[in-house]
């Protein structure tokens, strides 16, 4: 079935020929030729096991009638199958019987009930009647082992697709059947938790509500729930999710299977993140500051009050003494409104998304060889340098994963430190966080034959980010080069952690960038003139130079959208300075924040649940988001407010509605030409990659960059992102706030003897830009001489993007 | 005619050392594993093919032909299944103890014939003597050159790990043996795709084989696979070990002498039943098998084509007698608590099924039957082995399962009026009858190990634990 002509054989069901597919499982061949055979152990993405035997018919392949599993058996020519004999029949009657004779008839305050497999195969295949009298199987019910799911052991079916899912698609086996017989059962390991960042998938494909969520239990009737498609903005894979409402209110997310993208599978941060939406905190007005305090007001106020000020600026001191920072968690359409703000109303290109941890804006996206997630299937090698994949970007994580350990490719990860895919890794390499460069140039000088081996296959995809803050962009981009320069064909895939930075960067929100993948340049700005008038074609400011031009006082107002600087920037301490030296900030939030509370005027903002449009992801493919309800109070889309901005600014951007921001955008930039809301609601449902080849008006070039400083002793400083830390929305997500490590630091054994400390100790670190109290957490993980300090924790004080760091145990 | 012994021969004239190498090799032991090092796998199996040995783990499966069907993927293991755990089976229990080498012997002509070079032997948790013997065997072995690296002097290497198991009967189905050497859950694969010959442990292709049947290799190199076949016994070629157990007056292991019937086996070698009794019902081949009563069955000879046409089997060999005051009810539920028990849980039928039976027997033999039970007790059975027929239309991976039903088809058939009179009565008609309450189903169906130890009234001497089992 891998190559060549797909080749078809005639199976008979029921008395009725088909052709299908040869090699193909009869459960899924019956079901293309509209027979459905019962099934609770199978499932497309997983490994058949038949187990629950429910799927029995009985089949002659020449040898006369026999009862086989249809999940485990591939059809074969000539095969005869009988789905509604007596023999078929009484099997599978029997095993719903013998299923639902333990089963605890809880349905009325079960979950599941309602969208139970288990109670819609009862009754369209089973026998009706339950002729049980005995006592039924006893347990405690339910039991925590997670955070965030609950087991019921009583309405367990033991189809094995929890423990098989665990095993096989994350790679975190901590759910095991125990004990045999009547009396086996899941269950988690003694003193270990089924702490997967994955759990939550595990309550989806329970047939059954044995699995529960914890943010969910008892918070809806499936048949209440109001749904609509739309991808997660918790991921840059942007996987499809459906949103799920019950009474106005979102209460869950469920993964939706597509092969584009994320299989069905969510991170649990994907899954459980909507807590935040209904939070208390959440602003419902506009908010104007008034001798120092907030007051709620008015849109009409707001804008005015907001826009006077940026007015003025603009008029007293130019465009250049303006800046934008944010739009990477909005919609695409926003991103339009905000990069047309940005150059038209206010005059500058001091725009940027990114937070100052990013690859280059051209790196980003720009590059040409862009992979597809789907290209992982056919990867011979894979390279992951970058961030952990489980940590930061759990989508890619869990195809690179399928990719090695299912498909055969062969996986090198580079990381400072073990990273969740180790074990599925035919080579890892660690370096010191900051000695980057120094392995490319190993790597290139030959030292490790069996990695530039495998990069010399045909077909390599190659993962690039920064993995630590004291890499800095330029290694990946060394990398980029390594790759690029061998053997075979290469494709790339930029990272970068937050969720819509890639749609952002193609709606022009980087110093360098305008909408469609296009340079600021005399020519750039002239593709734009019938749209958007006169605006500057000179590149502006990223991040940190837009923070160093505060504290200088260059630039004087500041339009903050969906960014924390002050808890996100990797050196939060300058940002800090800037904020406060700023004489001008206007926010758009769904917060106050630590870095909105520097705001004069706060524009009270949508989630991506809340407004319709589309969004970009780490390989390019635009997708469709869809709204279920209203923001709370008087929320508004970005567009919305920006497009009033302008208007008192005396720019009007002339935007009418999100939909119309789309035709505009598809008009304007080139990358998106055709990319139609229609077409994707109703022609590709799973979106579209927009196209690179020869349409980019970049060239991304790498720079050849020379080798850092090395240090000669102590200890290198690693700070990387954890999948749970304060962001603003997990820290108004409470089932997903208590889950981020706080304030740690992880050492190797052989450091903390060193330094003479035991776990729990507080260490003080001290860099160049920071310093601050950690506890201590002895990893293997972490090799001898690097220090890990998770980015963002609660409690935790940032060191910056230096990689020297002294340590000593604190004085309590 | 009579057959000469073959397995049990050695045991049978040297009962007080025919464990030690010294008496092995005075007998002609490992002759023919240096032999079979000149010989081709073709010639090997070829051999073994000819004699139409049947495998005695209870499927019955010609040997050869397994070995034949060795996926070319290389390194093969060999695994000899020694987990004997059917309730009424205690062959292998005296193979082991009493001529450890002749298997092992074995072992070494069969991985010769299947290019292994590492065998494992799954000896069940609860014989730990023959555990020790077979250990202490292999030592010796190795000690002598015949194991490790270079045996027999040859360029061939060949190591055997005793592995024990803990506890589990399902570890004795071959895939589930496999699973649980690998440190996995004991539970069977399924086949297709996992027949061991083809994916094993490891996934590479592995020959599973009783401890009998390793034990009659060396013998099929010794006379040659053909007078093997023509020694025609039980199984229709070659000799066939008994575990005669329940309610007869000499129980014990037989290597049977010639082709028999029923009668002749229960009353002349078992010397007929316990007190002079009237025989009530036997099971022909362990716990698995379908009963057999005196009215249809007695004169039927024990070979597998006839208890087949039968509807049963001779499965392990181990035949469990009955006598007229066996409560029927408590001989069922002891069957089925006893698979409901040991079923790995892995198939809804299986799992949930037996465990029902069980508790609709417990409920009958306790005296709070319905009238509908027999019904619905057949009709769940029906749904594990689907027409209750034999061999079964399982609806299960492996055949645990179906297994379970066996006595019900007997109760089905058989005892319909005696289960009727429990519910009619609301209790136990033994029971009531003498005011006992002693259970009246042989103790070694509820797979407690032999009824006998030793098998002491055997036609095999016994070997008790003080007589030659020395320090080790
Ligand atoms: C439930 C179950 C239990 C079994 N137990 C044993 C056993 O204890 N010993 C054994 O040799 N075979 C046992 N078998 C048979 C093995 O699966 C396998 O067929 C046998 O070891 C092959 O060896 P043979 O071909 O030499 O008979 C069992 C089979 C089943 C289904
Ligand atoms: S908990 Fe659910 S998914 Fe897991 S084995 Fe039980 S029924 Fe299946
Ligand atoms: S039939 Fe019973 S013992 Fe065999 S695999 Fe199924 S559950 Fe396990
Ligand atoms: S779906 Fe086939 S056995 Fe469960």
């Amino acid at each position: 079935m891998t190559s060549g002509q797909p080749e078809f054989v005639t199976i008979t069901i029921d008395g009725r020929e088909h052709q299908v597919l040869s090699g193909e499982m009869l459960i899924t061949a019956a079901e293309d030729s509209g027979t459905y055979i019962p099934r609770f152990c199978w499932h497309p993405r997983m490994t058949p096991v038949g187990m629950c035997r429910v799927c029995i018919v009985e089949v002659d392949t020449g040898r006369g009638p026999a009862l086989i599993p249809a999940c485990m058996n591939p059809v074969s020519d000539g095969m005869v199958v009988a789905t509604q004999s007596d023999v078929t029949k009484k099997a599978q009657e029997a095993v719903l019987e013998f299923l639902l004779a333990n089963h605890p008839l809880d349905c009325p305050v079960c979950d599941k009930g309602g969208e139970c497999p288990l109670q819609d195969q009862a009754l369209s295949h089973g026998p009706g009647e339950s002729r049980f009298v005995e006592i039924k199987r006893n347990y405690e019910k339910p039991i925590p082992i997670s955070d965030l799911v609950l087991l019921d052991r009583e309405r367990c079916i033991l189809c094995d697709r929890c423990t098989r899912f665990s095993r096989e698609i994350s790679g975190d086996p901590l759910i095991e059947f125990f004990d045999r017989g009547n009396k086996t059962q899941v269950n988690t390991f003694p003193d270990h938790p089924f702490a997967s960042y994955f759990s939550g998938n595990t309550v989806q494909l329970c047939p059954v509500g044995a699995l529960t969520a914890g943010p969910y239990r008892f918070r809806a009737r499936p048949w209440d729930l109001l749904k609509v498609v739309s991808s997660s903005l918790f991921d840059t894979a942007h996987p499809r999710i459906e949103v799920h409402a019950s009474q106005n209110e979102i209460v869950r997310y469920t993964g939706v299977d597509n092969d584009a993208t994320n299989h069905g599978w969510l991170s649990d941060k994907a899954r459980f993140g909507f807590e935040y939406i209904h939070s208390e905190d959440r602003l419902g007005a506009p908010l104007v500051r008034r001798k120092g305090v907030y007051e709620a007001t008015d849109w009409a106020e707001a804008i005015d009050v907001a826009a006077d000020r940026l007015g003025l600026i603009r008029d007293e001191s130019g465009g250049d003494a303006l800046a934008v920072i944010g739009g990477a968690h909005g919609t695409n359409e926003d991103a339009y409104a905000l990069s047309k703000f940005a150059r038209v109303a206010l005059g500058t290109n001091n725009v940027d998304c990114r937070l100052g941890d990013s690859l280059s804006s051209h790196f980003l996206a720009g590059t040409v060889d862009r992979a597809t997630i789907g290209q992982l299937d056919d990867a011979d090698t894979i390279l992951v340098w970058g961030p952990d994949l489980k940590e930061e970007h759990p989508t890619l994580y869990l195809r690179v994963r399928r990719a090695a350990q299912e498909l055969g490719a062969e996986l090198v990860v580079v990381h400072p430190r073990a990273t969740g895919l180790d074990d599925v890794a035919f080579r890892k390499l660690t370096y010191r966080p900051g000695e980057g460069f120094d392995l490319v140039q190993a790597l290139d000088d030959g030292r490790y034959p069996d990695v530039i081996e495998a990069l010399d296959a045909d077909n390599v995809v190659a993962l690039i980010g920064i993995a630590s803050h004291a890499d800095g962009p330029h290694v990946a981009e060394a990398v980029a080069a390594l790759v690029r320069a061998r053997r075979g064909r290469s494709d790339l895939l930029p990272l970068n952690s937050r969720a819509n930075t890639y749609g952002a960067l193609d709606m022009g929100l980087a110093p360098d960038l305008l909408p469609g993948r296009v340079g600021v340049s005399q020519e750039g700005v002239g593709r734009l003139r019938d749209h958007w008038g006169e605006v500057p074609s000179v590149p502006g400011r990223d991040t940190a130079g837009i923070l160093e031009g505060l504290i200088s006082g260059e630039i004087r107002g500041l339009l903050l959208v969906g960014a924390d600087p002050v808890r996100d920037f990797p050196i939060p301490a300058l940002a800090e300075e800037a904020l406060e030296a700023a004489e001008w900030v206007v926010a758009i939030d769904l917060f106050i924040t630590d870095s909105t509370r520097h705001a004069e005027v706060i524009l009270p903002a949508e989630t991506f649940t809340e407004k319709e449009g589309t969004v970009t992801n780490v390989e390019g493919r635009v997708q469709k988001l869809n709204n279920i309800r209203p923001g709370p109070g008087q929320t508004r889309p970005d567009w919305a407010m920006l497009d009033d901005l302008a208007h008192r600014i005396g720019a009007p951007l002339g935007l009418s509605s999100a939909e119309a921001i789309s035709k505009e955008i598809s008009t304007v930039a080139p990358a998106y030409v055709g990319v139609s809301w229609d077409l994707l609601e109703w022609e590709a449902r799973d979106g579209v990659v927009v196209p690179l080849e020869g349409e980019s008006q970049l060239a991304h070039i790498p720079v050849a960059v020379a080798t850092d400083g090395k240090r000669e002793n102590g200890l290198s400083l690693h700070v990387a992102r954890t999948m749970y830390d304060d962001g603003v929305r997990l820290r108004h997500s409470p089932s997903l706030s208590r889950l981020a490590l706080g304030p740690v630091v992880l050492v190797n054994p052989l450091d903390a003897t060193a330094l003479d400390a035991v776990p729990g100790d507080s260490l003080r670190l001290v860099t160049v830009s920071g310093e601050g109290r950690f506890e201590m957490v002895v990893d293997e993980g972490t090799p001898a001489g690097t220090v890990y300090v998770p980015f963002n924790q609660p409690g935790a004080t940032a060191l910056g993007i230096d990689s020297a760091v002294e340590a000593e145990v604190a004085d309590a | 005619m009579s057959t000469p012994l073959v397995v049990t021969k050695r045991m049978t004239e040297y009962p007080s050392d025919s464990h030690t190498i010294a008496r092995y090799e005075a007998t002609g032991g490992y002759e023919q594993a240096k032999r079979a090092l000149g010989m081709t796998r073709d010639e090997l199996v070829g051999e073994v093919k000819t004699s139409e040995l049947l495998g005695r783990g209870g499927a019955a499966f010609p040997a050869g032909v397994k070995w034949g069907f060795l996926a070319p993927e290389r390194p093969a293991y060999l695994v000899v299944n020694a987990d004997e755990s059917e309730p009424g089976t205690f062959k292998d229990r005296q193979l082991l103890e009493r001529d450890p080498h002749q298997m092992i012997e074995g072992m070494i002509i069969t991985a010769i014939a299947n290019e292994a070079h590492l065998a494992f032997i799954y000896i069940r948790g609860e014989y730990p003597k023959p555990a020790r013997r077979t250990q202490r065997a292999i030592e010796e072995a190795y000690q002598n050159g015949y194991l490790g690296r270079g045996i027999f002097g040859s360029d061939y290497d060949l190591d055997i790990v005793v592995h024990l198991g803990a506890g589990a009967y399902i570890c004795g189905e071959e895939t589930a043996l496999i699973n649980s050497l690998e440190g996995e859950r004991g539970e069977p694969r399924l086949k297709p795709p996992y027949f061991p010959a083809a994916k094993g442990l490891y996934m590479k292709p592995t020959i599973v084989n009783n401890v009998e049947t390793m034990s009659n290799i060396p013998h099929i190199l010794e006379m040659g696979g053909e007078a093997y076949r023509d020694l025609v016994i039980a199984l229709d070629t070659g000799t066939y070990m008994i575990s005669l157990s329940g309610h007869v007056k000499r129980p014990g292991n037989y290597e049977l002498p010639h082709t028999l019937s029923w009668r002749e086996l229960i009353y002349d070698i078992g010397g007929g039943i316990r007190d002079d009794k009237e025989l009530k019902a036997w099971i022909p081949g362990g716990a698995s098998a379908p009963w057999f009563v005196p009215d249809e069955h007695l004169d039927l000879i024990v070979a597998k084509e006839a208890c087949a046409l039968a509807g049963s089997m001779l499965g392990s060999g181990a035949v469990v007698v009955m006598d007229e005051d066996t409560c029927m009810v408590r001989a069922a539920e002891r069957i089925v608590r006893f698979f409901s028990h040991e079923s790995c849980g892995q198939c809804t039928p299986c799992r949930e099924g037996t465990t029902w039976m069980e508790m609709i027997l417990r409920r009958i033999d306790e005296g709070a039957g319905r009238p509908v039970d027999l019904d619905l007790l057949i009709d769940v059975s029906d749904g594990i082995s689907v027409g209750l027929q034999w061999p079964p239309k399982m609806t299960t991976i492996c055949p645990l399962g179906p297994s379970a039903v066996s006595p019900i088809i007997a109760l089905r058939d058989y005892f319909r009026d005696e289960v009727q009179r429990h519910v009619d009565l609301g209790g136990c008609p033994f029971e009531l009858k003498s005011g006992e309450t002693r259970a009246r189903a042989p103790s070694s169906l509820a797979g407690a190990g032999p009824e006998v130890r030793g098998g002491s009234t055997g036609s095999i001497p016994s070997d008790r634990e003080s007589a030659g089992e020395g320090s080790s």
